[in-house]
């Protein structure tokens, strides 16, 4: 059912404007954790809600930016079809709009592309209260600035996601995932080396001495595989990659701070304390680090970035900081679409 | 217009004296890419070897006010490397070095003057490719890529550029250096890669790009299907999506353009079909076999007339062979054409191109159809003689009339050949005032001056009033002289 709340979205956000309020833009209010701590008032986006448009011969969904991921995904389901970079919903009440502001995908990322290459068009709102659309429902289109995919990732800083439009893809014919067990040397190795393989991977990980890698394809296909790759064939694959997209997975419980690496291909092992959980194709590395840790520098140190996923209290800067270049043109990007600086103000970075 | 001295001397302290023309014979090879219709010879042209002498350009440009337009291979085909009056030409083409082919990373790192199929080569000893494959990409280079975000056949299933790039160094007009994106895809901030891909030259110059390299397929099949009707066939292609089934490519060809082909390069293409489907399918060999049963199960059922499946790889190539040449193969069918590149909803095919056959006939100009069915991108070619008088405009008018189509089913004017000064016009129908200040900010924020390729990719609103202006006219267009499509 289409709820259509862009009249009121649009009245607060100048009024915050006028004010000089800030907002804190709230979807499923799932992800409240991830960026910095910020203050407003919250802009709740559950009431505009809806899939508008979905035709399965198009490989297109679009939808309101309230929109719950699991109304998206079961609609998908029901047609065949999925959000081929698996977004993590942390949270029963997950939505479209923000799945896209945090830009995070699942397991598949490595083999999928990031949720960026998923986004083909989106409305927006922008912290001044214009209502801008950009991109489309269409698999190419090259007028105009990418701004749709500007947004993938944003964080809120730039403007409300009213509507987005993905690129969506058929389900796999099957999946099946082996289990080997090795130590995080020859994990790093063996998932470098599938990765380059014309194998059909979408899922990698490491966690307690064991390689899990998911494939994809026809039930021949599958057989063939186990032959080749060898390892035990894991009972509950969909449960296994689900705890690991969700953080469901014993090694993100307790209440130390939870650290998020991405590095190079073939990084070597980070100067870090503690085993990691490792992702994808070995690119992304996850710690569990004693409280007032930093990990930047040992992402640095290889090449990398590290977030501050998860903390327990106002960490201050959660992202890696951006070269001075870099961030005078977030701050410029930031005052052409939020003057006002009222919108998700700080998430990303103190001041933008 | 005489080159400034001061810029000149400059330049040719930075690039030395050979790498600085200014002399009309020296600069007119550089006065169009391949839309060859806009003309306007550079005053002067720089050559640098080095990303430290493109930095040397951008800052002598910034100091002396003057328009800097970046230029790879010239194989743009909407204007976007057409010169700028008074400005200087930066030419790319020296900077042509694979810096690394990385096959343990599956990536390559380029300068922007390597052409998109050197790079396929020199990663083919590795068992690896780069997947965008623009009709061009033996000369057009991985600069021009980035800056148009160029497509190809291949990229329904394996992405644009931008799904295939990992990061850009870039130079920006302000003398700085940025890193876009980086080797593992993943970057804090702001998605500023997607934002530079595609943006024509406006924002930066890339001076090295890193790509993703793809392990090439275990089996690859191509199948040909003829149809008795263009409906049937366009419909085809959404049944063949809806299944489940994402091909490799699937390309389609309407009569005029199968029979041009098949006259030009004898791909054993049938003349007496009303269209014609090519539908690649790569992967694992169980996965091609099983999605090969399925489609020709498919294609039957949709009522093709007939099905051929390439015996060996040399088979396939031939076929292949006929669409890739199916530009110029149209191109003898008359002095000149014009070539468009919508992207429509795939559902709207079939009464799309039904009524892009009526507005041909209704013009007195052939179309021929030849284009990515797969992913609703059109390239309609209108075929005239630029020697008729009210040839070009009629041409004009029909180009404008089909872009418009294309957006009011809700697609846009252009899906991989860019705006440049081609579809300038037509972006003022796709787009409202807003969205166009909103990319003007953008593009304030990277280039506060408008030094880089001024007046491309995004019309002003003064033009914009003046198009719909135009528009209302029923297309007498006023101005020849000025670029529009």
């Amino acid at each position: 059912m289409d709820r259509d709340a862009t009249t009121a979205l649009v009245e607060r956000v100048r009024q915050a404007t006028a004010d000089k309020a800030p907002l804190r833009i709230v979807g499923g209010d799932s992800k409240r954790f991830y960026g910095r701590a910020i203050a407003g008032e919250p802009l709740a986006t559950r009431e505009h809600s809806g899939i508008l448009r979905h035709d399965p011969a198009e490989l297109v969904l679009t939808a309101r930016g309230g929109t719950p991921l699991a109304e998206i995904e079961a609609e998908l389901t029901s047609k065949g079809q999925r959000l081929a970079f698996e977004p993590p919903h942390f949270g029963p009440g997950a939505t479209l709009g923000g799945a896209v502001a945090c830009g995070l995908a699942g397991p598949s990322r490595a083999w999928s592309g990031p949720l960026r290459d998923f986004v083909l068009g989106a409305r927006v709102l922008t912290g001044d209260g214009r209502v801008l659309r950009f991109g489309g429902e269409v698999m190419k289109n090259v007028a105009g600035y990418d701004v749709a995919r500007l947004m993938a990732g944003s964080l809120g800083i730039l403007g409300v996601l009213l509507d987005v439009s993905l690129k969506v893809l058929p389900l796999p014919p099957g999946e099946r995932t082996l289990a080997l067990e090795m130590d995080e040397a020859a994990a790093l190795a063996r998932l470098a080396e599938v990765a380059r393989s014309a194998l059909p991977l979408s899922a990698g990980a490491w966690v307690d001495g064991c390689t899990y890698l998911r494939f994809e394809g026809s039930d021949a296909t599958l057989d063939d595989l186990r032959r080749r790759v060898g390892g035990e064939v894991l009972t509950d694959s969909r449960g296994f990659w689900m705890s690991l997209r969700e953080q469901a997975h014993p090694f993100f419980g307790g209440e130390q701070p939870l650290w998020r690496c991405t590095v190079p291909p073939l990084a070597p092992r980070l100067s870090l304390e503690g085993a990691p959980l490792i992702e994808w194709n070995g690119l992304q590395r996850w710690y569990r680090c004693l409280p007032g840790a930093k990990a930047f520098d040992a992402a640095a140190a290889v090449g990398g970035y590290a977030t501050l996923f998860r903390q327990a209290a106002d960490a201050g800067e959660v992202f890696t900081p951006l070269p001075a270049a870099l961030l005078r043109l977030h701050r410029a990007l930031k005052r052409e679409f939020d003057p006002a600086g009222i919108l998700n103000h700080g998430r990303m970075y103190a001041d933008l | 217009m005489t080159p400034e001295p001061a810029l000149v001397g400059e330049l040719k302290s930075a690039l030395g004296a050979d790498a600085v023309l200014v002399s009309a014979e020296a600069c007119a090879p550089f006065e169009c890419d391949a839309l060859n219709t806009q003309r306007h010879r550079p005053d002067i042209v720089a050559l640098p070897r080095s990303a430290e002498q493109v930095m040397a350009v951008l800052g002598a440009c910034r100091r002396h006010a003057t328009p800097v337009v970046a230029r790879g291979a010239g194989t743009g085909l909407s204007g976007g490397a057409l010169p700028v009056a008074g400005g200087v030409l930066l030419v790319l083409s020296r900077l042509n070095r694979i810096v690394e082919v990385d096959p343990a990373r599956r990536l390559a790192r380029v300068e922007p003057g390597v052409t998109n199929l050197e790079i396929s080569q020199a990663a083919a000893p590795h068992g690896l490719y780069y997947a965008p494959d623009p009709s061009s990409q033996v000369a057009c280079t991985i600069g021009g890529n980035v800056a148009e975000n160029s497509g190809g056949v291949h990229c329904l299933k394996h992405g644009l550029t931008v799904h295939n790039l990992l990061a850009v160094c870039v130079a920006t007009i302000d003398g700085e250096w940025l890193t876009l994106g980086s080797d593992s895809g993943e970057s804090p901030g702001l998605s500023l890669l997607p934002l530079f891909t595609g943006s024509e030259g406006m924002l930066g110059v890339a001076v090295e790009a890193t790509v993703q390299l793809k392990p090439l397929p275990e089996r690859v099949e191509l199948v040909m299907a003829a149809f008795g009707d263009v409906r049937r066939c366009a419909d085809a292609v959404g049944r063949v999506i809806a299944s489940g089934i994402v091909p490799a490519g699937l390309e389609m060809m309407d009569a005029p353009a199968i029979r041009a082909a098949e006259a030009f390069v004898r791909c054993g293409y049938p003349t007496d079909a009303a269209a014609l489907l090519l539908c690649e399918l790569d992967g694992l060999a169980h996965d091609v076999q099983r999605e090969l049963d399925a489609v020709q199960a498919l294609l039957r059922d949709c009522g093709a007339t007939s099905l051929h499946v390439a015996r060996d790889p040399a088979e396939r190539l031939r076929m292949w062979s006929g669409r890739k040449s199916a530009f110029p193969a149209v191109g003898r069918l008359a002095p000149d054409y014009f070539c468009m590149d919508g992207t429509i909803p795939r559902r709207h095919l079939a009464d799309v191109l039904e009524r892009i056959a009526g507005m041909s006939q209704a013009a007195g100009l052939p179309v021929a159809n030849v284009f990515h069915a797969g992913d609703g991108n059109l390239h309609p070619l209108i075929l005239f003689d630029a020697g008729q008088p009210g040839e070009v405009e009629r041409a004009e008018h029909l180009g404008t009339e089909i872009l418009e189509l294309c957006v009011a089913v809700g697609g846009t004017v252009t899906g991989e050949h860019g705006v440049g000064v081609e579809k300038l016009g037509p972006m003022c129908t796709q787009f409202g005032t807003d969205e166009l200040e909103a990319f003007h900010a953008v593009k304030r924020v990277f280039d506060p001056d408008g030094l880089l390729n001024p007046g491309k990719a995004i019309p002003t609103l003064a033009r914009c009033a003046d198009y719909g202006a135009m528009r209302v006219h029923g297309g007498k267009l006023p101005f020849p002289h000025l670029p529009r499509f």
